[in-house]
């Protein structure tokens, strides 16, 4: 009974290793190996017994007919078939090795996003304790959030260096937009862009919580409650964690105070910090203050709703559901150097006044590169 | 010293007749005495003896001081309001049946350690809690049902440590209970041919192998001295919807209005109670960190573990994984052939 014990549940997994070296977790064929590396292998065999031939005996496996199920075999007779074609026609073999070179990485992605199918359809796929699914957000979430990124805010990124590789540390950011799409984007950027590819746990409001379908993909997405209990967890855990200190103030203003950080709370946040000894990195975003630029909040019918605030924007409610397409302004994200905060002594929080001096430390940091990339930037939305 | 003598009350369910079966097959414990007001389904093994008593008669108090036992179980706090006769009748049994037994409890004089086991729904559910919860953080008062009673129960017991310094309390507060032979709400609403679900929520879950719940259970009895509150669950945690999936059930998500008439209606198949349904709509996990280190105690089985182990020897899965799989090879297959019918195109 207890050899189920080790977590694996008593399925065969696969006996090779992933490219970070972890156990390969896909189930296993009949050989022991998962599709997947059952396909490498095959390929590795190939491109050494045929040389350049290799990339063919992928794509020649076709007449051949019996593809996937008895992969040993059909490696094998693919293996020749591609040989076979190799040395009979010139030109023609180059077209066909050229469309096979061009179907590869489609195949790759293919078998990429039907193993994803087959995780989630059996349950199959690890989460943490806070419920980030690192599976769904790398093959689901981010690729939908890129193209927003990429293209329609054109997001720059500077100082990632200010960002440690490994080890706990503390992203303090402004935050605006009516939407939190800030935090997504600041999240994407250290996923996509920072060397080690962190994942950004990120401290969302308790409404994010209460709301069907938002609820478990702000969990999934690798969002947990703001409160100390969370932060000091995930901190003690190393994780990057992001706060956005300013909540609804910063997120719900109207736009004429665009740009003015609000309150950063009560600083609850600094002395997580400070219980914790991890270094406060501040980021400091533009182009997130024009993508629903609030012009009246309607106070009654947001209170009716249970809801912070209902904007009233140049194109919401106006042009119905297309007023929720965000402006697309052009973004930078600059991350601050570290202020460190192990040098204070788990002591220092209960000094209210050192608390508050970090506070505003922390906020005159970002309230001064966001004016400093404000004057450098160009245009609103070029 | 003669061995010890146990007391195990609750005997009668399912962790009940396991705990005193291990119990009474450890060396160290010289008789079990089980008590229960229900019958058992199968007679206990030599060493153990069975009591017919009602928690909630004064009969405990002769039964303790007769026995002259040195640790007493207490597994008599139940969930489930129908098997019970009803709400009210399970609180009484819950919370009266409790200070009955402390009651008697406190002028048994050979007794050194009292072990409780209560629940991780002193926690409740709510969206509003905190990650992970740890034994020292205040839970938002379950209002009613299974974690109201647990908490009252847990404050008599706090109350009863306190009056009688020289016998160790336990408490352990046990994750939901999964494994092939447990047959509580949670198990039964798996069992179901399609499992309702909240619409929109997905709430991340701990389970606890029933071969864990009795080694920790029989650890605080027969191992060194761990005075304190314990969480005690299956590392790692499951959501509601990789469960159903590993169950191989569909899921149907039925939007929050609805929920309570819904959860009305299989009251009557599962015992359901509304904190279950709030259960299922938030879940909660709790840390267990301190009963690995004061306690000593590690599960063996993760939630995961446990609860594939759960599914696997009793639901007949309707969608297999091999299935799942099979579907997969042939996609990437028909895919493979149609890029190999591509490239071969372009070279004729």
């Amino acid at each position: 009974m207890t050899a189920h014990a080790d977590g694996s549940g008593g399925r065969a997994r696969c006996r090779a290793l992933t490219a970070k070296g972890q156990p390969c977790r896909n189930p296993a064929g009949p050989t022991g190996l998962c599709a997947r590396h059952e396909r490498q292998l095959r390929e590795a065999a190939a491109r050494a017994g045929t040389g350049p031939g290799g990339a063919v005996a992928r794509g020649g496996a076709g007449p051949g007919g019996a593809v996937g199920v008895d992969l040993t075999a059909e490696g094998r007779g693919a293996t020749d078939g591609g040989d076979g074609q190799a040395t009979g026609d010139g030109q023609a073999t180059g077209d066909g090795q050229a469309v096979a070179e061009a179907l590869a990485p489609l195949l790759d992605r293919a078998e990429d996003a039907l193993g994803f199918l087959r995780r989630r359809l059996t349950g199959d796929y690890p989460i943490d304790e806070f419920g980030y699914d690192p599976d769904l957000v790398k093959h689901v979430l981010a690729p939908l959030l890129r193209p927003l990124y990429r293209h329609w805010f054109r997001v720059q990124v500077r100082g990632l260096e200010h960002v440690p590789d490994t080890g706990p540390a503390l992203a303090v950011a402004n935050h605006a937009g009516t939407l939190p799409l800030d935090s997504l984007m600041v999240a994407l950027a250290l996923l996509d862009e920072h060397p080690a590819h962190r994942p950004l746990r990120m401290l969302a409001a308790d409404l994010a919580f209460t709301l069907p379908v938002v609820a478990p993909l702000a969990r999934k997405s690798g969002n947990t409650l703001a409160c100390a209990e969370d932060a000091e967890r995930l901190l003690a855990a190393g994780e990057l964690v992001g706060v956005w200190p300013e909540g609804y103030k910063g997120l719900g203003k109207p736009f004429r105070d665009r740009y003015r950080l609000q309150r950063f709370g009560r600083g609850g946040f600094v002395e997580v910090a400070l219980r914790t000894g991890t270094p406060i990195v501040p980021v400091a975003v533009i182009g997130s203050e024009e993508i629903y630029p609030m012009l009246a909040n309607l106070r009654r019918l947001a209170r009716l709703l249970g809801v912070p605030y209902v904007p009233v924007t140049p194109t919401f409610p106006l042009l119905g559901p297309l007023g929720l397409v965000p402006l697309p302004s052009k973004w930078l994200i600059e991350f601050c150097p570290p202020i460190e905060t192990s040098g204070y002594g788990p002591d220092a929080v209960l000094d209210p006044m050192a608390v508050f001096d970090l506070t505003d430390q922390v906020r005159d940091t970002i309230q001064q590169t966001v004016h400093k990339n404000l004057v450098t930037r160009g245009g609103v939305f070029l | 010293m003669t061995g010890r003598r146990v007391l195990v009350t609750g005997a009668a369910r399912s962790t009940g007749r396991r705990l005193v079966a291990a119990l009474a097959a450890d060396p160290a414990v010289a008789s079990v005495v089980a008590v229960d007001d229900a019958r058992p389904a199968e007679p206990f093994g030599p060493k153990a003896e069975f009591l017919r008593v009602d928690l909630r008669s004064p009969a405990l108090v002769r039964v303790l001081q007769s026995t002259g036992v040195d640790t007493c179980v207490h597994l008599g706090v139940t969930a489930e309001p129908l098997a019970a006769g009803g709400r009210a009748t399970m609180k009484e049994r819950n919370v009266l049946g409790t200070m009955q037994l402390l009651a008697a409890a406190y002028h048994a004089p050979d007794l050194r350690r009292l072990v409780l086991k209560s629940s991780t729904a002193v926690y409740g559910a709510a969206p509003g809690d905190p990650a992970v919860w740890r034994e020292s953080m205040d839970p938002g008062t379950p209002r009613h049902g299974f974690g109201k009673d647990s908490i009252e129960v847990e404050d008599y017991v706090r109350s009863f440590d306190r009056r009688r310094p020289d016998v160790a309390v336990t408490v352990l507060r046990l994750a939901n209970q999964v494994g092939p032979t447990v047959d509580n709400p949670l198990t039964r609403y798996f069992a179901l041919p399609v499992c309702p679900v909240v619409f929109g929520f997905d709430p991340r879950l701990q389970f606890l192998h029933e071969e864990d719940a009795q080694a920790a259970l029989a650890r605080a009895v027969l191992g060194p001295v761990a005075r304190g509150t314990f969480n005690v669950a299956g590392d790692g945690v499951v959501l509601l919807s990789q469960a159903i999936r590993i169950a191989g059930r569909p899921a149907m998500p039925i939007p929050e209005p609805l929920v309570s008439s819904v959860a009305e209606l299989l009251r009557r198949t599962v015992d359901f109670s509304p904190e279950q349904a709030r259960f299922l709509q938030y879940g909660r996990v709790a840390d267990t960190t301190a009963a690995h280190e004061e306690l000593g105690f590690k599960p063996a089985w993760s939630s995961l573990a446990a609860f594939e182990d759960f599914a696997a020897g009793r639901l007949r899965r309707l969608v297999t994984e091999a299935q799942v799989t099979r579907l997969e090879q042939d996609a990437l297959a028909a895919l493979r052939k149609a890029a190999a019918w591509l490239s071969s195109g372009a070279r004729t």
